[in-house]
């Protein structure tokens, strides 16, 4: 039996302005800043006391005690206390596999309206104890003695007070992300220049949007903040060029301007069935039409850690006959301009399509005007989970904007993968 | 392994011999059956308007390489039609890689301003090559160039592989192979050879591919060329002539060994090791060629391949040297050869030398450079250079070929008498810094034997280990 489908619609979005790393928002836990993103939802589509079919979201730096952070935000925000929540992880994916996960029990007829986004706070880190210490008072705690009990926590030493600190690096290769992409980038030949010119773009686009209003309805001010943080309207290819580069040694192209910095903030977004969205008298901004996920096998293969989409987009378009030209707006995430560079690049080499997408011709190239028009993550920060929220809410938003279209987003994630979508107005 | 190459290998060796600047020869990796042509990664590049990067790719693919190019649009395409699933390149993506294999096609080379290429190439990269890795370029013969600033440029690029032969150390070699227009589907053979372990001992050699070849079959068995076919080795009884009866009959070959009665229960011993057959007569008999061409004709219908591998020496300084000295080195090492190959090819279509047959004579550094001592020997391996040029375009007639191998410091029972003192500036006066083993030598008469080098005619290739000597 063929389920019944239908169509899931984005409705709107409401984020925070994204705060550096240990500035505005050093004291606001994760549970705070997504329980503020959520109200501001409440509040922009009037939903207080509703009981709405889910909220999806996460977080990718969460402390354990957290363990049911999007359940605990609904019961702290003004959503009935009947509204289910559940949290998922998925890197930087987290925040778009959400609203993926929301759109489909739409489309089943499970649900008819909910809740997706995401979290991530790198100021408020989860701190661990010593992994040391923490075997220590296991052993500990499973003696039945007293004296057994003193026995083991004598071997308690001073090195043992340091902490654990969350790592940004990947288990299975030890490499921080951004020494990933630098090998990624040198290998796809992305040049400094062309990094540089992206990361202003977008700082340009994003400066913009907030001058003609375009964030109105999607950002919501903060403990003092009400644009982005890390924007520079003021920015200038020559200021960009005199930074040092940070991963790829002293001959690398990758700097703090042109790799998104450590960031905190929240976003969701509201995706609901065309019915509701009727009844309740709300426009619908765009259809979620369709999602991908891949995966590349960056520790024993020869593929980038950040190259996922490059191959999940090709699967998307053929499951929807459309080709990389089919689209007014696209919206790649810039975790790392080179990032974003490397993965146009692969689409339009003949090797990278014939042998490692299958496909007979290369994708080809974007028109580069159509893309991140509104300012990415460069510009905006990047907190891990709370990007696809920002996307989703605001892709929708420009696509509805411009009286209708199509448009393409692409989310890499740590650990080899990569979430792309498909929205249409 | 000579001792001093193992001395300077052990941890202790290798300080010493940094320290005092002393050669540092590698130990050479070579072929072991079933082994892949090459271990690691390969680099392909080329100047731009090349002819050679569509069947590089092709020749790469079908030995399964593991290959990267620069992003260049042709050089991408060529390796996507080729079925090549090639990493990306950029000078700045190759600091923490190691290549088994650099090749660049530099026919795309029309004026000596484009030579900068190579540079471009080859700069970022020669120090990326593994131990005992691969350099090669390829190039159009300048006899075939069409315009004079294309013919200057590609006869320059023979100067840049022979210095880089000199600078790319640690048992890595550097060939120049120009390929006629029209030869491009020739490759295959000379680029495997080149490429693989068995080419360890040869380097900065200039090969021309020709376009008379004939196609390899595309159910080639590379692992046995010659199955099938019927190889005549001549001084087959001992050293380089039993290595390379060896190496012929493990491509497949019935190999005819042929020596001087005097050493037949030697050459015997040889033949029952290999399968093959033993030949017992002497080459300077004025009978010997009508012998051999009958007995060839009678037990195997014909030869494939002929290997003049016989070869004396009767070393004195030309003013205490008798006329029988000379004479006896000029007869076995030059004469012979003539007319054994004469009544091989006699008789048009009737021949005993087989249509597509191979002929390889040996030579000699000697007949190269020249050596105190050998005016007899060196005058008869210089005659022997003299029958490949005489004899090539004849056997191109009839899809044959003539090459011969010149070989260099090779251990053998010969060279362990000489003394010591020579003997080490033999191994040391080159760019390997050792001396070669006689199955270099076969390895080498292997590749002009095959099937699949139907276009290398009229080469002279020097198993050398790019020797100081006549270079």
């Amino acid at each position: 039996m063929t389920p019944a489908s239908r169509r899931a619609v984005v409705l709107g979005g409401n984020r925070i302005p994204f705060a550096r790393s240990d500035s505005a928002y050093k004291k606001a836990s994760n549970q705070d800043m997504l329980t503020a993103a959520l109200d501001g939802l409440v509040e922009r589509f009037d939903l207080a006391g509703e009981r709405l079919g889910d909220v999806v979201a996460g977080a990718v730096l969460k402390h354990s005690r957290d363990f049911n952070l999007t359940r605990e935000c609904v019961l702290g925000s003004r959503l009935a206390a009947e509204t289910p929540a559940y949290d998922i992880q998925q890197a930087c994916g987290t925040g778009l596999e959400a609203a993926i996960l929301v759109a489909n029990k739409i489309a089943l007829g499970q649900i008819e309206v909910g809740v997706a986004g995401g979290v991530d706070t790198t100021s408020d880190a989860p701190l661990a104890i010593n992994e040391d210490l923490r075997s220590i008072l296991l052993d500990a705690n499973r003696e039945k003695s007293t004296q057994g009990r003193l026995k083991q926590l004598l071997r308690v030493r001073p090195q043992h007070l340091a902490p654990a600190i969350p790592r940004n690096e990947e288990p299975r290769t030890g490499l921080s992300m951004g020494e990933h992409q630098a090998r990624t980038a040198a290998e796809w030949g992305i040049t400094r220049e062309a990094q540089d010119e992206l990361a202003l773009r977008s700082h340009l686009n994003l400066a913009a949007a907030y001058e003609r209003g375009f964030q109105d309805d999607l950002v919501t001010p903060y403990l003092g903040l009400e644009r982005d943080q890390n924007l520079r309207p003021d920015s200038s290819l020559e200021k960009l060029a005199k930074l040092k580069p940070v991963f790829g040694g002293p001959e690398g192209t990758m700097t703090a301007a042109n790799s998104t910095p450590l960031s905190d903030g929240a976003a969701v977004a509201l995706l609901a069935s065309e019915e509701w969205a009727k009844a309740r008298g709300i426009a619908p901004l765009a259809t979620f039409v369709d999602a991908e996920t891949a995966a590349v096998d960056y520790v024993n293969g020869r593929e980038g850690l950040l190259m996922a989409p490059a191959y999940a987009v090709p699967r998307l378009l053929e499951r929807n006959g459309l080709s990389l030209q089919d689209f007014d707006l696209y919206e790649i995430h810039e975790a790392f301009a080179s990032q974003v560079l490397s993965t146009l690049a692969a689409w339009e080499d003949p090797v990278f399509c014939t042998q490692r997408l299958g496909r007979k011709q290369p994708l080809g190239a974007i028109d580069r005007g159509k893309l991140n028009v509104n300012g990415s993550s460069l510009a905006a920060g990047h907190p891990f989970a709370a990007t696809g929220g920002r996307i989703v809410a605001a892709l929708a938003k420009a696509l509805h904007e411009r009286g209708g279209g199509r448009g393409l987003i692409s989310i890499c994630a740590a650990g080899g993968q990569g979430v792309v979508a498909i929205l249409e107005a | 392994m000579d001792r001093y190459t193992q001395l300077v290998n052990t941890p202790v060796g290798k300080r010493v011999a940094k320290q005092v600047g002393l050669p540092k020869p590698v130990p050479l990796k070579r072929h072991v059956p079933g082994a892949p042509v090459v271990d690691g990664k390969v680099l392909v590049g080329g100047a731009p308007g090349g002819r050679l990067a569509g069947p590089i790719a092709r020749v790469l693919a079908s030995i399964g390489a593991d290959v990267a190019t620069p992003l260049r649009p042709d050089l991408r395409a060529a390796a996507a039609e080729a079925g090549l699933d090639a990493s990306p390149w950029t000078p700045k993506a190759s600091v923490d890689h190691r290549y088994a294999a650099l090749v660049f096609d530099a026919t795309g080379i029309a004026e000596s301003a484009q030579l900068e290429e190579l540079h471009a190439f080859f700069g970022p990269t020669i120090r990326q090559v593994k131990a005992c890795g691969r350099a090669i370029v390829l190039g159009t013969p300048p006899e075939s160039a069409r315009k004079p600033g294309e013919r200057v440029a590609q006869r320059a690029l023979e100067g840049f592989t022979r210095a880089m032969g000199k600078e790319i150390g640690r048992g890595a070699t550097v060939q120049l192979i120009y390929v006629e227009p029209g030869a491009e589907g020739e490759i295959a053979g000379t680029l495997r050879f080149f490429l693989s372990p068995r080419s360890a001992f040869v380097s900065a050699q200039v090969v021309r591919i020709g376009a008379e070849g004939g196609k390899v079959p595309s159910d080639f068995d590379w692992e046995r060329p010659l199955a099938g076919k019927v190889a005549l080795v001549t001084g087959a009884s001992r050293g380089i002539g039993a290595a390379i009866a060896a190496t012929l009959a493990r491509d497949g070959a019935h190999v005819v060994g042929l020596d001087v009665p005097a050493l037949e229960d030697d050459l015997k011993a040889v033949a029952a090791g290999i399968g093959g057959s033993a030949l017992a007569l002497d080459i300077t008999d004025p009978e010997a060629p009508r012998a051999i061409a009958s007995y060839l004709k009678k037990e195997h219908r014909g030869v494939d391949v002929v290997v003049h591998n016989a070869g004396i020496t009767r070393d004195r300084t030309l003013g205490r040297m008798d006329a029988d000295r000379w004479n006896a080195v000029i007869a076995v090492n030059l004469s012979s050869i003539e007319r054994i190959t004469d009544a091989l090819i006699e008789g048009g279509r009737r021949a005993v030398l087989n249509e597509g047959g191979r002929v390889v004579c040996v030579s000699s550094i000697s007949g190269i450079a020249g050596n105190a001592g050998q005016t007899n020997y060196a005058t008869s391996k210089a005659g022997v250079i003299g029958i490949v040029d005489a004899y090539a375009p004849a056997l191109a007639e009839r899809g044959a070929t003539i090459n011969a191998v010149a070989p260099g410091f090779i251990e053998t029972q010969m060279t362990a008498k000489v003394p010591i003192a020579i003997r080490e500036a033999g191994r040391r006066m080159s760019s390997l810094s050792q001396g070669g083993l006689p199955v270099d030598v076969a390895e080498t008469i292997a590749w002009f034997a095959s099937p699949a080098s139907g276009g290398v005619n009229g080469n002279v290739v020097r198993v050398c280990g790019q020797s100081l000597l006549g270079a």
